[in-house]
């Protein structure tokens, strides 16, 4: 992994998970990658061995996302959530929650693509509702690997 | 015992996980542990004592109270889970960098 494309993950405050990535694409391509379901379910996948068998988003305030992923041996699981604010190509608001099968406390995520040479930075800022809920996110989300979203930590940089 | 097979079969549960993950924040009794998960506290005790037996925490008497915190093992583990996480989100990006690629053919090819 070169420099350029090196991700940060870490936490802020109590209750705050910030994550950087940058891409060489443009943000128009980046935004869109983050939007259309028929490009999220080539990436968003986790682990090896996991697919994405059911992707489904609405890309519209209001407008609801679904993904579902499964395993041959670990089962399966999914995510459901609302877009809150869309500002294209620069920006995504929305909430999301884990169903295992119970929902999980609600995740406010916000995702900044910003011009960064001819690329692009990327900056995801989740907001849990307590530290506690961030504790067992991070567990979830490291079982299932793919909730990049849901950690605690220092960045490891 | 503290064996490796013990951690790997402690660590196999979600619940047990969240409870490592609660601790990484700092000592906890059963009645705080108990809260967030949304279980009975017997429930809460039988996972406890299943990490503990596998090494993962340990517990220290205060009054009628018995804090749980990790153990050298269970920093070990929440270290491995997090390079673990680490791992699967820069893959995603990894997979997202050739997606972005194959989007866009014909661009750009001069940057690095």
């Amino acid at each position: 992994m070169n420099t350029m494309t090196k991700m940060t993950l870490k936490t802020e405050g109590d209750t705050h998970i910030v994550v950087t990535r940058r891409f060489a694409a443009p943000p128009e391509a980046v935004y869109r990658a983050h939007t259309d379901p028929k490009i999220i379910q080539k990436w968003l996948l986790g682990p090896e061995g996991w697919t994405m068998p059911v992707c489904i988003s609405d890309a519209q305030p209001g407008g609801k996302f679904r993904y579902e992923w499964s395993h041959p041996k670990q089962g399966s699981f999914h995510i459901t959530g609302e877009y809150i604010e869309l500002e294209p190509h620069s920006r995504i608001v929305h909430v999301e929650r884990m169903h295992l099968p119970d929902p999980t406390p609600e995740n406010h995520v916000e995702t900044r693509f910003e011009a960064d040479g001819s690329g692009t930075l990327m900056t995801i800022r989740m907001t849990l509702p307590d530290a506690q809920t961030r504790a067992a996110m991070l567990a979830t989300g490291m079982e299932r690997g793919m909730e990049a979203s849901y950690v605690r930590l220092e960045s490891v940089l | 015992m503290s064996s490796l097979t013990a951690s790997f079969a402690a660590l196999a549960d979600p619940t047990r996980r969240a409870i490592l993950a609660r601790l990484a924040l700092g000592e906890a009794t059963v009645t705080e542990l108990a809260k967030p998960f949304e279980m009975t506290q017997p429930a809460i005790s039988q996972h406890l004592k299943v990490l503990e037996e596998a090494g993962l925490i340990v517990q220290r008497i205060d009054g009628t109270k018995r804090p749980r915190r990790l153990a050298k093992a269970g920093i070990e583990a929440m270290d491995q889970w997090l390079a673990m996480l680490r791992k699967a989100l820069e893959k995603n990006y990894d997979r997202l960098d050739e997606v972005l690629a194959a989007m866009e053919p014909t661009t750009k090819g001069k940057k690095r």
